[in-house]
């Protein structure tokens, strides 16, 4: 092995290799496994979803208006995937069944989303200031734009749907999450009893339940006990139950923070004079929510991929939207074509929060960490 | 019906009977009037019965009943708000007025419409369990199965049914279970079992997506009753009357040969019935409190039965569903509505 390995040392991929993959003849065997493992399976999914797959038209050129024009449904057995129910649909993945002439109007807040949340995700942006204020005023661009206002038609949230309302949820339930779970951890290591016994409750109690338990009480006990007439939104129920639930696993992820912070830090503040507030702002929790980053996007990508359970209480979030056009008899069976492409939108958003978090692990990198 | 939804549903009852009680404002009917639309709890996705296209619109024959009655009291089909709801949340949201009825392949059976606060007006689809074969097996009914392997849905009605059906016959049967319908479709496929039984429109739905569905048949015999159908909350029966003769109007045009096509034409017609049902006499709809033309726009509309059933489930879909026990009670089916007069 040593004669092979001096023989090729000018090349480091080689050594690489040779050290990792064919160091003794398990690994070697295991190795060979593998690769024709990978190749087998990512031939397979290449071939079924590009090269042997249908995008707008059929081996024969005709545009798919429907399943019987796909080409595998017309030589069974010899094509792959059905793209067209997408192109298709797309309009209804992206926006549910919001009135097409209203759609730029979606367009325009997804377009607007990156500005609003680039500021708080950069610190050395230029004009950083000018971002974090449009990031306070965008909720109010974004209502105004989604739901309608002066000079604009109303649009209800049943008419909302697809990637809209996965991404209003995930959004929205984060961002009125995070605060409300600072302050839920910072209350729960309280030495004020009240507030403690609050905190624990609250953060135990959502904990104990799963999501759908939430997102059915939210949808289907509230109205019975409003008085007739009172219907809170479908959707805005759905927020409630969101928010609540990522607020207490978001706390319990910021207490993990804050326990982690040397009890020195917090007596050498108060030593200095100063106050509870000036302390908790400028000494814990920046370093506390920094050590507590990992758990927290942790929380995030798994609340983003929850969303998809409201469409057990009705919604058509993208999952939701994508299984009402596999019922559609146009459609129907094109199974795999529509959870491919729901699965691939879940990977880009979560994929880039995870992208994100280690991004920002690496900026904050200090030594006692 | 899984034990989920029994007790799910045990749980609506406790909270739904002081709704129900309080539920006594004002008429359904001036309340839909007032806003314009009917808010009509349609499913999140049936083929057929009812599931958006690709423009967004909704189309299905449960669909149907909502456009129909929105024909009626509003005089334009399209002033529709569909409130897709799942099998789990869809009585609440009719207790809770969210919705002013509900029409979503839902079965009438006795503890629903008594015990639940609701009230079916009618059946617009006769469903029942039923049995799917690969027709090379050359089985023609279902007497034959004896020692079949089964494809069934764990923990449902249908599983129950299936196990009364075989005993009742003496015959054996080993159950293959499974969790979805997709699931089902699978192994059915794979030929992992030899039947798949489930609710005959279910049947047809799946079998309209498989590679070849000629190659496979539904069997005659259905075993279980399943009789679809509308509903609304109870107590208030002016609103519930509209509905059921918005149903019941589709069904008399059927019968009356009225359809969507020839309602002008119908209108000088020598039969008293055609002209009491597309309102030239005058004094029916008022007493439903609805325009005189209020039949009449449901059938220029919506068309008849036997048109929505052809178009949206009937032979010449995908779906390909024979009329059956849908067709006429005079065409050898059950569905009969009372007489127009």
């Amino acid at each position: 092995m040593s004669i092979v390995t001096q023989n090729f040392s000018r090349n480091k991929y080689f050594n690489w290799a040779v050290k990792n993959l064919f160091s003794s003849w398990v690994n070697t065997i295991m190795t060979i496994i593998a690769v024709i493992f990978v190749y087998e399976i990512g031939s397979f999914f290449l071939n079924w979803s590009i090269f042997s797959a249908d995008f707008k038209t059929n081996f024969e050129g005709e545009i798919i208006t429907d399943r019987t024009l796909c080409s595998k449904n017309i030589v069974p057995g010899e094509y792959g995937a059905c793209w067209a129910i997408i192109y298709a649909r797309w309009d209804q993945f992206m926006y549910g069944l919001y009135p097409v002439e209203e759609t730029w109007r979606v367009n325009l807040t997804y377009a607007l989303l990156p500005f609003a949340i680039i500021g708080i995700l950069f610190d050395k942006l230029p004009f950083r200031k000018l971002f974090i204020y449009f990031t306070f005023i965008f909720p109010f661009i974004a209502y105004f734009l989604l739901y309608g206002g002066p000079g604009l038609s109303t649009v209800g949230t049943n008419k909302w749907g697809g990637l809209l309302v996965t991404l209003f949820l995930g959004v929205t339930g984060i961002g009125l999450a995070f605060p409300l779970s600072i302050l839920l951890a910072l209350g729960r290591r309280s030495k004020m009893p009240i507030i403690k016994s609050l905190c624990v409750v609250f953060i135990e109690f959502i904990r104990g339940v799963p999501l759908i338990t939430l997102l059915f009480t939210a949808n289907v006990m509230l109205p019975l006990f409003l008085p007739d007439g009172v219907n809170p939104d479908n959707l805005l129920r759905a927020l409630v139950a969101v928010t609540l639930f990522q607020s207490a696993y978001m706390a319990e992820a910021i207490r993990g923070g804050l326990q982690a912070i040397p009890k020195g830090h917090i007596e050498a503040a108060e030593a200095l004079g100063l106050t509870y507030w000036q302390t908790t702002r400028k000494i814990i929790l920046p370093q506390a929510l920094k050590i507590a980053i990992p758990p927290i996007v942790n929380t995030c990508i798994g609340l983003f991929k929850d969303t998809s359970l409201v469409l057990i209480i009705g919604l058509f979030d993208l999952l939701g939207i994508g299984r009402a056009a596999l019922a559609d008899m146009t459609w129907t069976k094109l199974y795999y074509e529509v959870y491919v492409f729901i699965s691939l939108v879940f990977f880009i958003f979560c994929f880039g929060m995870s992208r994100y978090s280690l991004y920002l692990e690496k900026k904050l990198k200090t030594d006692n960490s | 019906m899984t034990k989920i939804k029994s007790l799910f549903i045990s749980l609506v009852l406790t909270l739904g009977v002081s709704t129900a009680i309080a539920g006594s404002h004002g008429s359904t009917l001036d309340l839909v009037k007032e806003r314009g639309k009917l808010m009509c709890g349609s499913n999140t996705g049936l083929a057929g019965f009812g599931a958006p296209n690709d423009a967004g619109v909704w189309e299905g024959i449960d669909v149907d009943v909502c456009r129909a009655v929105a024909a009626a009291v509003l005089g334009d089909a399209s002033k529709v708000e569909y409130v897709p709801t799942t099998s789990k949340v869809r009585f609440t949201v009719l207790q809770s007025g969210e919705i002013d009825m509900l029409s979503r392949n839902t079965t009438w059976t006795l503890s629903r419409d008594v015990d639940l606060g609701l009230e079916f007006v009618g059946v617009n689809y006769y469903d029942g369990q039923g049995f799917m074969v690969n027709k090379s097996l050359g089985v023609s009914s279902a007497m034959d199965l004896d020692g079949a392997s089964v494809c069934i849905q764990v923990g449902t009605t249908t599983e129950m049914n299936l196990a009364d059906f075989f005993k009742a016959n003496g015959m054996s049967y080993e159950s293959v279970p499974v969790e979805t319908n997709s699931e089902a479709d699978a192994a059915y496929l794979a030929g992992r079992c030899d039947i798949y039984t489930t609710d005959a429109s279910g049947l047809y739905a799946s079998r309209a997506g498989y590679p070849d569905p000629s190659a496979h048949v539904v069997l005659p015999e259905i075993i279980s009753k399943e009789p679809l159908g509308p509903a609304v909350r109870h107590g208030d029966s002016e609103w519930a009357d509209i509905v059921r003769w918005s149903l019941n109007a589709m069904i008399i045009g059927e019968e009356l040969g009225i359809n969507s096509g020839n309602v002008e034409e119908m209108k000088g017609s020598k039969n008293p019935e055609v002209l009491r049902l597309l309102g030239v006499d005058a004094g029916y709809g008022a007493m439903l409190g609805l325009s005189d033309d209020w039949a009449a726009n449901i059938l220029t509309q919506v068309g008849n039965y036997s048109e929505s059933f052809e178009k949206h489930i009937g032979p010449n879909t995908p779906i390909n569903i024979q009329r059956g026990l849908n067709a006429l009670y005079k065409d050898g089916g059950i569905l009969y509505a009372p007489p127009f007069r």
